[in-house]
């Protein structure tokens, strides 16, 4: 219990330190590879949790698949230089007054709950084991399960249909011209 | 956790880490002694007994050459790069099982760093963070050719990882398992390459594309890039891209034998476990023979080639070998009878040519 309660506190650590490095670094590349890092931690987490199913799916998906595209368009675009345009005037007391009510929400609950909050548990089980995520997911969650099977559908095919669009419009006003 | 287990752990890491490094200086020689036998020539022969010392050559000379870094690159970075391409290389190996089961000093010792029940998710894992190194190589460098090099090498990954982890879904869905012990028991009597011909197919043409060997080796096209991300790299720093690339070759090419071609599964393994390890090594040999063979006769292939044909064909190829072999299980399942698992190498290759008769244009001879 208290080497987990040791590695908790060291992760949690470079967990805010890497999420505060991804907000305050001037370079986006930087803050990009702070994000990678700040997904890996939370996948030691849930490795913490005995769910190691979601720690390697978090490592693929979020550390893996999307930010190598951010990164990708940031190399892409040339974008790495941050603060040479103004945020739109909105932008700055709206983030402020939703961190806020974050924090208020969170003291609140701490300070209400305090007792009831379950402790880090070593292990629960068999919870996280494939096999039953699996069974899960097709039996009491199937419906959430084919919504997002449908709503990637949807997404892959207004992919191809917005490429293709482009290309068939600059093939049509070339034969214009 | 006691000790004993403890320094077993510690001892088999070490020994992995040792033998692949071991494994990468010999790739090293054994390449470029087979590709000279290609070429009609004879290889390196001056340094030791048929030249066996040569990587201990190369290696002195490397370390002793001095290290530049460019005048604008961004230092921590590029000195990062390099470690952060070779430690998914050395860990991806941990998941797989090079033996059965030993018995030793009165334990039971598995051959096999970690017996992971998401053995497959790990190695997807790794596989999809192993492509930062190179970017963040290309965009250091502060220099145009290494920075296209590095865009090319995450393009290229981010459309085989998808053919990648289609192809995976074959032998788990045959097993119905993602640990890799699991996978390997299940191939006892019959190598899961008989059941999925174009799985192991794809898998292995998108392994040659994950791991940037000719002929999709586009992100370090010496023509158009000098040397693509790692044009900058000299001395130990080149060695560490060096290495992982092939440590990477050494590392896919075990990953291929376990799901496809039984793993250290042989003959006389039950009655001899130490048989397990030396099946296996030969098998992965076999592999790395192949990966040089494609190497010394292929040509690379145009970049926008490349990616149409990852996106186009093996992609799609991927999806439907997954459904297919979905419906071959289901079929076996109804019908209470294993010989409908033969529909699926049936139905699947059918699928292969009717795909290659369809994109016959995209990949080879026709326009873009």
């Amino acid at each position: 219990m208290s080497v987990d309660l040791v590695l908790f506190g060291g992760l949690a650590l470079v967990t805010v330190l890497s999420a505060l490095g991804m907000l305050f670094s001037r370079n986006a590349v930087y803050s990009a590879l702070y994000l990678i890092f700040n997904f890996s931690t939370v996948a030691v987490f849930y490795l913490l949790l005995s769910a190691p199913f979601i720690a390697l799916a978090q490592i693929t998906v979020y550390a893996g698949a999307i930010m190598v595209l951010f990164l990708f368009v940031i190399m892409l675009l040339g974008a790495e230089q941050a603060g040479r345009t103004q945020p739109t005037w909105w932008m700055q007391p709206l983030a402020l007054s939703l961190a806020g009510i974050l924090i208020l929400e969170a003291v609140y609950l701490i300070a209400t709950h305090r007792s009831s909050f379950p402790v880090l548990q070593a292990a629960m089980g068999d919870f996280g084991n494939p096999l039953q995520i699996g069974e899960l997911l097709f039996s009491n969650y199937l419906l959430a399960f084919e919504t997002v099977a449908l709503l990637l559908l949807v997404a892959v095919i207004g992919a191809i249909f917005l490429s293709r669009g482009r290309k068939a419009r600059q093939t049509q006003s070339e034969a214009k011209s | 956790m006691d000790w004993a287990s403890l320094i077993e752990w510690t001892v088999k890491s070490l020994a992995l880490i040792l033998a692949l490094l071991t494994g990468f200086a010999y790739l090293t020689l054994f390449e470029r002694k087979v590709l000279a036998r290609f070429q009609v020539r004879i290889g390196p022969n001056r340094a030791g007994p048929f030249g066996l010392l040569q990587p201990v050559a190369d290696g002195i000379k490397l370390i002793f050459k001095e290290e530049l870094i460019p005048a604008n690159a961004d230092k921590i970075i590029f000195i990062l790069a390099p470690i952060i391409t070779v430690v998914p290389a050395l860990v991806i190996m941990a998941v797989v099982p090079f033996g059965p089961p030993i018995q030793l000093f009165g334990r039971t010792i598995t051959l096999q760093v970690a017996d992971l029940n998401v053995g497959i998710l790990y190695i997807m894992a790794i596989a999809s963070i192993s492509v930062y190194g190179i970017v963040l190589a290309g965009w250091s460098s502060n220099n145009k050719y290494a920075t296209l090099g590095g865009i090319r090498s995450s393009a290229q990954m981010i459309s085989y990882e998808l053919a990648l982890g289609l192809a995976f879904t074959g032998p788990i869905l045959l097993t119905s398992s993602l640990r890799l012990t699991d996978i390997v028991e299940a191939q006892r009597n019959i190598w899961f390459v008989l059941y999925q011909p174009v799985g192991a197919f794809i898998f292995w043409i998108s392994t040659l594309a994950e791991v940037n060997r000719a002929p999709f080796d586009m992100p370090e096209a010496e023509q158009e890039l000098t040397a693509g991300y790692h044009t900058e790299y000299s001395g130990m720093k080149f060695a560490l891209f060096f290495m992982a690339e092939y440590v990477k070759m050494i590392a896919v090419s075990a990953i291929a034998v376990t799901l496809f071609f039984g793993g250290y599964r042989g003959p006389f393994v039950d009655q001899l476990p130490i048989l397990g390890p030396i099946y296996f090594l030969l098998k992965v040999v076999g592999f790395l023979f192949l990966m040089v063979w494609v190497r010394a006769t292929l040509p690379r292939i145009r970049y926008d080639r490349l990616m149409a044909f990852g996106w186009k064909v093996l992609f799609s190829l991927a999806l439907g070998n997954a459904m297919l072999t979905a419906l071959g299980i289901l079929l076996a399942d109804t019908f209470q009878n294993p010989l409908w698992l033969w529909s699926i190498p049936v139905m699947t290759i059918a699928f292969f040519l009717l795909v290659v008769y369809l994109t016959r244009g995209s990949i080879a001879g026709g326009n873009r």
